[in-house]
């Protein structure tokens, strides 16, 4: 089955060429990597993109958002400023550099580590045999059902490059993907496996721009009793046009918990999948977002679907967007509770602060529930600043602009709470402070 | 000082008068309580002395010192040396008692033209004020009033007011909520702060408040207006017969 998902690939897209199908389209703009480790995952995944197609505006789960700048076969350029993130520029960490999504060796620490074993996707695919073929685009595929999510079956098919870590003690130094951009037109995917061994710890990083247009994927898979912290910034020029997906797998006792800071994009959709397998785990999933429709346009969609199939698991969805000058922020959440899952607290906020009238937050708060004894709440809100808490903070000298910063990290600290290491949150809430301090007048 | 003329205010939203002409002069270095029944205007004056917004102002002026207060912006009052002491201080989750201090005196330093207090200055300052109001170091870690009791959050507005050190308090029901242990307490920081260059202007239901904060001069408000001025010994004929009887010797 030398080139079956270059074969697959290619019949999709002949097969629908004659038509003009949207898909067809968009795969012949592609560089579809034929495959070593990943051959059948890849092959499998056009066969399932076949069937499934790309989504249209009448999808269920593409209601508030436009499938559309993901199902163009091209991505629009983007300028960018060229600063280098700073982020997370003070603490020892293990770096590993792309760009425009291709791993870049000389610009990178060693792949090496005490309890890791990273490799990158590319330079893995090319040998015939690797660990992470038993979870390269399973993870994805087994995060299909119920919720079809085709732009994470394209990145399974058409991924190029990525980092594989598995992970086997306790590390304490974390690993930090740093993307960088250089092609103004970069339309990158990026697929990124992760095995954390039982009783093992890794905190992964993400920053920097990744590309005009980005598809990224990431498959977690934690053993019993093992640690994974995911923090992710994404900036004003990052992207343009981007999806991303975390599929996670959290076994006995185990926790995973992922934070990612959204100040970017004009089209931004962040979907978590997350399967709790194993009894007493803890999955936790928070963004923070900013968002200003005056630099264009700001649309940042998150999607959720944590599924509780163990007893005794706890998870949270902590989602904060703060919105302004006509931006507009989606949330839709989901907590599966499977029969059986007995004891399970399933714990869900999504709120939206609007700093004007013309933006707009939307929250679609789903609960599932088959198994009789469990602690499930959900609970959405959306508002402006508290004018109450504005004059207190201004009768005390605070000056308006600096009171609606203040007043904004306020609003967004329980997501920030969900990062536990506090040189990381530090970083973060500098970070966001110089970001809205830069912008508090405008 | 603080000198109020002819003060008439109306509700922003609604066709509603509230104050209907109030007259006020508290010279520097007096303490002045202003009582009255509920729905009276009290707190209506307090807050549009403060800049809240959701009154307009229909006639009448306010002066601290120099500064026309009713052009000014909150902030601006503040740093021109006014204070309100909340009659239910806010909650602000996520932002630090330090951080708010600090960044509420530094900005009023800012606004007067001074220099900002290093990280260590601000420590000094605020650990020694805060001691004699006994908050602990805790206390000033939390999140601004989150979790905090009655009391101490009544003492949390008096520590404020310490740090920044204003030209006029007003004290807008500070005792309401507190017991008499808290409400001493609170007396006690308050009265430490008294001095020749400082004004005070206690708004209260009762006379208790001020058998701790003793005032020079007591006003009687009543339907927006202020009816009756005399000395302490007015606040306890309130306390003995209510306002049914001053409301009816007024007409």
């Amino acid at each position: 089955m030398a080139d079956t998902a270059v074969l697959a690939a290619q019949t999709v897209a002949a097969k629908a060429r004659p038509a003009g199908t949207a898909l067809a389209a968009r795969l012949a703009e592609l560089d579809l990597p034929t495959g070593g480790f990943t051959r059948a995952a890849r092959a499998d995944a056009a066969a399932r993109l076949e069937a499934m197609g790309l989504p249209g505006a009448r999808d269920e789960y593409w209601r508030y958002t436009d499938p559309a700048p993901f199902n163009a076969p091209t991505a629009d350029a983007l300028a960018y400023t060229d600063r280098e993130s700073t982020l997370f520029g003070g603490i020892d960490r293990l770096k590993l550099v792309f760009v425009d999504g291709r791993f870049d060796a000389s610009a990178s620490d060693a792949l090496e580590g005490e309890g890791l074993e990273i490799t990158t996707l590319a330079a893995a695919d090319a040998a015939g045999d690797h660990w992470a073929a038993d979870l390269y685009g399973k993870l994805e595929a087994s995060g299909q059902k119920p919720v079809k999510r085709p732009f994470a079956v394209l990145n399974t098919l058409a991924a190029v490059d990525g980092v594989l870590i598995r992970v086997t003690g306790k590390v304490s130094r974390p690993v930090h993907v740093m993307y960088r951009r250089v092609a103004l037109d970069a339309d990158v995917t990026v697929h990124h496996v992760v095995r954390l061994e039982e009783g093992s710890e890794l905190t992964l990083l993400e920053t920097g721009g990744i590309g005009a247009r980005s598809n990224v994927a990431m498959e977690v898979e934690l053993g019993r009793e093992a640690r994974f912290h995911h923090i992710a910034s994404k900036r004003a020029d990052d992207a343009k046009v981007g999806i991303g997906h975390v599929f996670a797998r959290v076994g006995e006792g185990a926790l995973f918990k992922s934070f990612t800071l959204s100040v970017n994009g004009s089209m931004m959709r962040n979907e978590g999948v997350i399967e709790i397998v194993g009894d007493d785990a803890v999955a936790h999933i928070a963004a923070a977002v900013l968002g200003d429709g005056g630099e264009g346009r700001f649309h940042h969609d998150d999607t959720v679907f944590i599924t509780h199939a163990a007893e005794r698991c706890e998870s949270r969805q902590v989602y904060k967007k703060v919105l302004k000058n006509g931006a507009h922020g989606i949330f839709q959440g989901k907590i599966l509770v499977k029969p059986g899952a007995q004891k399970t607290d399933g714990y869900q906020i999504s709120q939206g602060l609007l700093l004007d009238e013309g933006s707009q937050f939307l929250a679609k708060p789903e609960l599932e529930i088959y198994a009789d004894d469990v602690k499930c709440s959900h609970g959405s809100t959306t508002g402006a600043l508290d004018e109450t808490a504005m004059f207190y903070l201004r009768s005390r000298g605070v000056p308006k602009e600096q009171a609606v910063v203040l007043l904004v990290l306020s609003f967004l600290a329980d997501a920030l709470d969900e990062i536990e290491d506090d040189r990381l949150r530090g970083d973060i809430l500098t970070r966001l402070d110089e970001w809205l301090t830069s912008r508090a007048s405008a | 000082m603080l000198n109020i003329k002819n003060l008439h205010v109306k509700l922003e939203d609604e066709d509603k008068q509230i104050l209907k002409g109030v007259d006020l002069t508290v010279p520097a270095g007096e303490v002045h309580a202003i009582m009255g029944p509920n729905g009276s205007g009290k707190s209506t004056l307090s807050y549009v002395l403060s800049g809240r917004d959701g009154y307009e102002v229909t006639e009448g002026e306010a002066s601290l010192y120099d500064h026309d207060l009713l052009d000014m912006e909150p902030e601006e009052r503040a740093a021109a040396g006014l204070f309100l002491a909340f009659q239910y201080p806010v909650e602000i989750p996520g932002v630090g008692n330090l951080t708010f201090l600090r960044t509420a005196v530094n900005a009023q330093r800012k606004a007067r033209g001074e220099e900002e207090l290093s990280s260590g200055e601000f420590l000094k300052l605020v650990r020694e004020k805060a001691k004699t109001l006994q908050i602990d170091a805790e206390m000033l870690k939390r999140p601004v009033n989150v979790g905090f009791s009655g009391g101490e959050k009544k003492r949390n507005e008096i520590l404020q007011m310490a740090m920044l050190e204003p030209k006029m308090c007003i004290l807008d029901e500070t005792d309401s909520g507190l017991d008499v242990d808290a409400m001493r307490l609170v007396a006690e920081g308050v009265n430490a702060l008294r001095s020749p260059e400082r004004s005070f202007l206690v708004i209260t239901h009762y006379q208790r408040l001020l058998d701790h904060i003793k005032p020079d001069v007591v006003h009687i408000m009543s339907n927006g207006r202020i009816i009756k001025t005399g000395g302490p010994e007015l606040a306890l004929e309130v306390e003995k017969n209510g306002y049914g009887d001053l409301l009816a010797e007024v007409g």
